[in-house]
């Protein structure tokens, strides 16, 4: 055989070895992957929304919301995840917001590459727990540590005011994104998929 | 266009215990740096990478050496890269399905085993001029070297970094030294354990 024909035989066989694998194992793992998203997304949801039982993925255009019903089938808030750009890369957050969208119910950072020690402090309960409860109207801001926050402040984290601004922002760009999604009505809301929840609490 | 063989003839012992010293890929080769600078941040990242990598590493070696007789020398890298490549991806899938914490922790750097020079290096040098029983061992060798070498600077770097290791709290009460989980911190703490193995191996 001459080597050109030996070369495209070899190429071939490994090209084609390697893709049947590669199927195989992407089939394999597909399910697993999909579900841990889900239980992600679920967890978050459940930290931002306290004693939420069941949730509703309502979709629109490109933005998905969740719907989050306690186990008499009372809305509890909406939940949504936001995403932006933080002081080194991407903040992505799960934010909880009470059925008036007036008051948020948690925030919870689920991805951020902010700077160890401080920016990356965002992601601790001290600064997390500051958003239950508060107030978002007209909007969610902030004051440097030493002020008296207003009831819609949160205080920003001593050296790391910008990775506090990024979340005050990403916020309240997700909540406006809801705000219009809620207001235009629920008949135009579609409830494509409802997520199944063991129920309780772990 | 037959390659040479090139059969070691170490001691089939010795084919294993080189990798983890005398040509130990991180402290006496300096290679793969990317990787171990990038994801020792703590002890269990860096152990995890290593294992990672092992696993690409030793599978190619196994594939590459049945194989190395039929593959035409013009088109040997673009076959290991092939080869490699689907490891990899293999890998990567295993541990975003079965390890999402783990695979979330190393983030791209699991993909970029795929550049990992040594894996490459091993397959060049070893694997496509010798037995499979050698270049397992061989494989297996430099993959404990890496493991070795990524779980020492990840332990080191979580220590002083957060006074813990591989999660548990060694020394209570530390003040963290940020830095040694930032970037600037995997290049000291590779300095001083690179001075570290030179002046051991200089006193033999």
């Amino acid at each position: 055989m001459s080597v050109s024909a030996r070369m495209m035989l070899v190429l071939t066989v490994v090209g084609v070895f390697s893709g049947l694998s590669l199927v195989y194992m992407d089939k394999y793992a597909e399910p697993y992957i999909a579900l841990h998203k889900k239980e992600a997304v679920r967890e978050a949801i459940d930290k931002v929304l306290p004693g939420v039982d069941k949730v509703e993925e309502v979709h629109r255009d490109e933005t998905v919301i969740y719907r989050a019903l306690d186990s008499s089938g009372k809305l509890l808030g909406y939940a949504f995840l936001a995403e932006g750009p933080g002081y080194q890369g991407k903040i992505q957050l799960m934010v909880g917001v009470a059925p008036d969208l007036r008051r948020l119910t948690g925030m919870e950072v689920l991805e951020s590459v902010e700077t160890p020690g401080l920016g990356a402090k965002i992601t601790e309960s001290s600064f997390e727990e500051q958003f239950r409860g508060l107030e978002a109207v007209p909007a969610v801001g902030y004051v440097k540590a030493g002020r008296k926050p207003a009831p819609n402040e949160i205080t920003a984290i001593t050296g790391a005011t910008i990775s506090s601004a990024s979340v005050v922002r990403i916020v309240n760009e997700g909540l406006n994104e809801v705000r219009r999604v809620v207001r235009a009505g629920p008949p135009d809301c579609e409830t494509e998929a409802t997520i199944k929840w063991k129920g309780g609490k772990k | 266009m037959e390659r040479r063989e090139e059969v070691s003839r170490r001691p089939w012992y010795q084919e294993y215990l080189k990798g983890l010293w005398e040509e130990n890929p991180i402290f006496r080769m300096l290679l793969g740096m990317c990787p171990t600078l990038a994801v020792t941040t703590s002890a269990l990242n860096g152990l995890s990478m290593g294992l990672a990598t092992t696993f690409v590493l030793t599978s190619t070696s196994l594939v590459v050496s049945i194989i190395r007789k039929l593959v035409p020398g013009q088109v040997r890298i673009a076959t290991f890269t092939v080869i490699i490549a689907t490891f990899v991806t293999v890998a990567d899938l295993f541990l975003k399905a079965k390890f999402p914490a783990i695979s979330k922790a190393l983030g791209p750097y699991v993909p970029l085993i795929v550049v990992n020079c040594f894996i490459l290096g091993r397959q060049e040098v070893f694997a496509s001029k010798n037995p499979t029983g050698r270049s397992i061992l061989d494989a297996l060798g430099v993959g404990s070297g890496f493991i070795f070498a990524l779980t020492l600077l990840g332990s080191i770097r979580e220590l002083l970094g957060s006074g813990e290791v591989f999660g548990h709290e060694v020394i209570p009460g530390w003040h963290p030294w940020v830095v040694m989980i930032l970037p600037a911190g995997a290049f000291l703490t590779l300095g001083f354990l690179v001075a570290a193995m030179n002046a051991i191996e200089r006193t033999k």
